[in-house]
């Protein structure tokens, strides 16, 4: 069995157990980002550092993806294998609000201002038949 | 000196397999040049944009190789804005007496696929799934209805609404009203937003003879003056699609900072304005741009399409031709056409969609991704 690893790295940490998304913060200005940039889209500086950004928030707006994307979509559903999924942004405690897949995928499923939680999924296999991983949220109360 | 619009030209938007898109576009060139009763030669610069029709400059093809200054533009939704804000300015100047204004296009169909390296994202999100700017729309009209009480009704009437203007308008795609129920019970694409309720990419041309207000008498009896032309991006916080993450404050969008700007260089209000194009890609936008715009409080929307408000027979007739939503977004003529379709209404022009009461001050307004919107202000 061949390891799964991140579709692309340093978005969330990884093999952590709980993980958690990785952003940056402005050491001039104290905004913060996501994915992690190297400069500030607040006050152009440059003194950025990578910040833990947690792994809950509250969703903020929702709407769902109800057919199959073309390019750049890839992963490895079929039309006829394809799951709607949700898309929101979700407020972190910092404030910023990030833009993520929601496993819910009804509209009675999601309300603005559930409280919502990171998990980790797979997105396709690679040539090698390894997991690709990236994030999204779900429904805090739905433990499994 | 003062800039006006003597020459309206347009390719009927939609479909038309057996052109491409620059022949398109030289067919709304020569249409605007006949408007005017001037020739090509006459021409000293023209702006000229399209997203995937060709490049603009090559229309000297079709139109004669006449070596006049002829700038591409590519500025996304507001090419056409942007075109006409260089042609404003050429002209403001004193530098140009008289050019023209050209966008065309012709896309492939079903929504565009953005390539996330053209807009400085990393393949992860376009491969998972969230590089698809009908998210972001019905992103945007989700949270705006829960803040501000705008109710699916309202979203149905503005579709109602465009179908309805694009069965009056002869060079309209969708020429078909549709019913309530049709338009209710469409097929969702992103929540809350159906198909009824987003335009789609399409093809097609629109162009603008410009020239000195001094002039303008001599080339058409009605001219048509663009008071101010102004274009905007966006500000940290204002909340854009293609967006990875939005800062915790929401900032004005681009499209209040243009709007402001233009209604103080022009010097008239929102209450001035007897007929508006405001920039409905989606039902959403429209409401949204309402307010933006400075036609009405957040939230006022509701009550404003109940009463008919922005119909051609309401008190600020929205999109009288049926706007993005009959018409398609061929994106680099959309802009173009947003403005042609207040020249015909000052004009007096729109037969079976004219606003009565004889307008004298029209408005439009353009917005794209990722954060750009075009605003401009014309009268009679
Ligand atoms: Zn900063």
């Amino acid at each position: 069995m061949l390891e799964a690893k991140p579709l692309h790295e340093g978005l969330f940490t990884w093999p952590d157990a709980p993980p958690s998304l990785i952003g940056s913060r402005c050491l001039d200005c104290g905004e913060h980002a996501f994915p992690s940039q190297s400069s500030c889209r607040a006050c152009s500086g440059q003194n950025m550092a990578d910040v833990d950004l947690g792994n809950e928030g509250r969703l903020w707006t929702w709407t769902i993806q109800s057919f199959m994307p073309k390019t750049p979509y890839h992963t490895d559903e079929t039309p006829e294998t394809f799951r709607p999924y949700g898309v929101g942004y979700i407020e972190l405690a910092c404030g910023l609000k990030v833009e993520s897949r929601l496993r819910e995928n009804k509209a009675d499923q999601l309300e603005i201002g559930m409280p919502m939680r990171l998990e980790i999924i797979t997105v396709r296999k690679d040539d090698e038949g390894a997991e690709l991983l990236t994030f999204q949220f779900c429904a805090a109360e739905e433990q499994d | 000196m003062d800039v006006a619009i003597v020459g309206l030209g347009m390719h009927p938007f939609g479909r038309t397999p057996s052109m491409t898109g620059l022949e398109q576009g030289a067919a709304a060139a020569r249409a605007a040049l006949a408007d005017a009763g001037v020739d090509f030669k006459k021409m000293e610069f023209a702006y000229g944009g399209s997203q995937d029709g060709g490049n603009a400059d090559s229309l000297v093809n079709l139109l004669g190789l006449t070596g006049l200054q002829f700038t591409n533009v590519a500025n996304g939704c507001a090419t056409g804005g942007s075109s006409l804000h260089a042609a404003y300015s050429a002209i403001k100047s004193g530098q140009y007496d008289i050019g023209l204004v050209v966008g065309f296009d012709k896309h492939d169909r079903g929504a565009f696929n953005a390539k996330p390296a053209d807009w400085g994202l990393d393949d992860w999100y376009g491969e998972t799934g969230l590089m698809l700017t009908t998210q972001y729309f019905g992103m945007k009209i989700q949270r705006y209805m829960h803040d501000h009480g705008i109710s699916r009704e309202t979203l149905i009437r503005v579709a109602e609404k465009a179908f309805r203007n694009g069965s009056l308008t002869p060079t309209a795609w969708r020429k078909t009203a549709l019913s309530w129920e049709e338009i209710e019970n469409a097929p969702m694409v992103s929540e809350p937003l159906n198909k009824f309720m987003f335009c789609s990419p399409a093809e097609g041309g629109c162009a603008l003879i410009v020239c000195r207000a001094d002039m303008a008498h001599q080339l058409h009896p009605r001219p048509i003056y663009l008071k101010t032309a102004v274009v905007r991006s966006r500000n940290y916080g204002s909340f854009e699609v293609f967006s990875p993450s939005q800062p915790p404050e929401v900032a004005n969008s681009p499209t209040v900072t243009a709007s402001q700007a233009a209604f103080e260089l022009a010097g008239v209000g929102p209450e001035d304005i007897d007929v508006a194009q405001l920039q409905d890609t989606e039902v959403g936008a429209e409401i949204m741009h309402m307010a933006e715009n400075g036609f009405c409080e957040h939230g006022d929307q509701e009550k404003w399409l109940a009463e008919g408000a922005t119909e051609i027979t309401g008190r600020l007739p929205v999109n009288t031709d049926g706007g993005c939503l009959a018409n398609g977004e061929p994106v680099g003529a959309s802009g173009l056409r947003q403005v042609h379709e207040i020249c015909v209404q000052l004009r007096g022009e729109g037969g079976a969609r004219q606003v009565a009461g004889d307008p004298q001050v029209g408005y439009t307004h353009v917005y794209g991704a990722p954060g750009i919107s075009g605003v401009n202000i014309l009268a009679r």
